[in-house]
């Protein structure tokens, strides 16, 4: 009745085209490189308000994205929940924060080596 | 345009989130070369069941090896585990932390290097068969290379029939740096990999206080 569009089976190359999974590239609107390089894969996302609405334009992938990371998540793992390589949800990831929707929770990595993160990680693991 | 919005292929899963009060996250590079227990390893310390991350491969990173003849096969990914341990070290707020298996062959640097792998890593533990040790210079090779002023340590997974021979023999044989820490493990038990990471980390930490980088 309603609810479907296009003409399901009626033929043959719509329906196709409609099957195949959307090239990288589209996703990202052809680009190839995130907005900026803070992404790693273990840096922590969430939703800055998740009742907030993306604009009408927004794309399919950024409506995922963001619903996905109504909690607290990393890159890789909201990748992982969407399917997509973590080169391409960097991208997404990246416009989303441009525009404010997207919020990175966790410090940046430049403290790798800082004996006061690495004393807490000793900390934290002897503790288990 | 492009409305494929009710093609999806299947609902994306509800991941299991992150504790809400972690304010930072921390990374450790698991490394070993194939089968020598990487995801066993990850799956023994994670709280989640092992993800996989994935990142294409485009001719332009493919070396000379192996993919001849495969000329026509534009893009494929290169894979890795990973897994996460929510820490809560005594007067610190939480941190999560991010246990990445890498495989450590060229290709897979060329390729996640630029994903920033590497980058921001406490360290990493490589783990190695004593059946086969000569499997793990590739990824010690790499690592030294790719990033040298990244922390190592090395972790014998003793399998039941791993030949029983001294650390410092398989140090030697390794030919390590002398203050490259090197431990055994069991990968199946957790206690045991978290005294592996542990190693790991104390020598992390020691190289920090010596004075930094280098």
């Amino acid at each position: 009745m309603s609810g479907e569009h296009g003409p399901l089976g009626a033929g043959g190359p719509p329906e196709e085209v409609h099957r195949r999974p959307v090239r990288a590239y589209v996703i990202t609107r052809g680009r190839s490189q995130p907005t900026r390089n803070t992404f790693r894969p273990e840096t922590l996302l969430i939703a800055t308000d998740p009742d907030r609405r993306l604009p009408p334009a927004a794309t399919v992938e950024q409506r995922r994205f963001l619903e996905i990371c109504r909690g607290l998540l990393s890159l890789s793992e909201a990748a992982e929940a969407l399917r997509l390589p973590i080169s391409v949800a960097a991208v997404v990831a990246s416009d989303l924060v441009d525009a404010g929707h997207l919020t990175i929770r966790s410090t940046p990595p430049s403290s790798a080596s800082d004996p006061t993160l690495l004393r807490a990680l000793l900390d934290g693991l002897r503790q288990l | 345009m492009v409305s494929a919005s009710s093609d999806v292929p299947s609902a994306p899963r509800r991941p299991d989130y992150v504790d809400s009060a972690v304010t930072q996250s921390a990374k450790l590079l698991v490394a070993g070369s194939f089968g020598v227990g990487k995801t066993t390893f990850i799956s023994s310390v994670s709280e989640i069941r092992p993800l996989c991350a994935e990142a294409p491969m485009t001719t332009l990173s493919i070396g000379t090896d192996r993919l001849d003849g495969l000329e026509n096969k534009r893009t494929t990914t290169v894979a890795m585990d990973f897994g996460r341990i929510t820490l809560t070290p005594q007067g610190f707020s939480p941190i999560v932390l991010y246990l990445f298996g890498t495989p450590g062959q060229q290709r897979f640097w060329n390729v996640w290097e630029g994903y920033g792998l590497a980058s921001g890593a406490a360290g990493a533990l490589v783990l190695v068969d004593t059946r086969r040790l000569e499997d793990s210079f590739e990824v010690l090779d790499q690592l030294e290379t790719r990033a040298p002023d990244l922390p190592i340590a090395v972790a014998v997974n003793v399998f039941p029939d791993s030949p029983q021979h001294p650390l410092e023999t398989v140090h030697r044989k390794l030919d390590l740096l002398p203050h490259t820490p090197i431990t055994s493990c069991v990968a199946t038990r957790r206690d045991s990999s978290i005294d592996a990471l542990i190693t790991l980390v104390e020598h992390a930490l020691d190289r920090s206080l010596e004075g930094g980088a280098s």
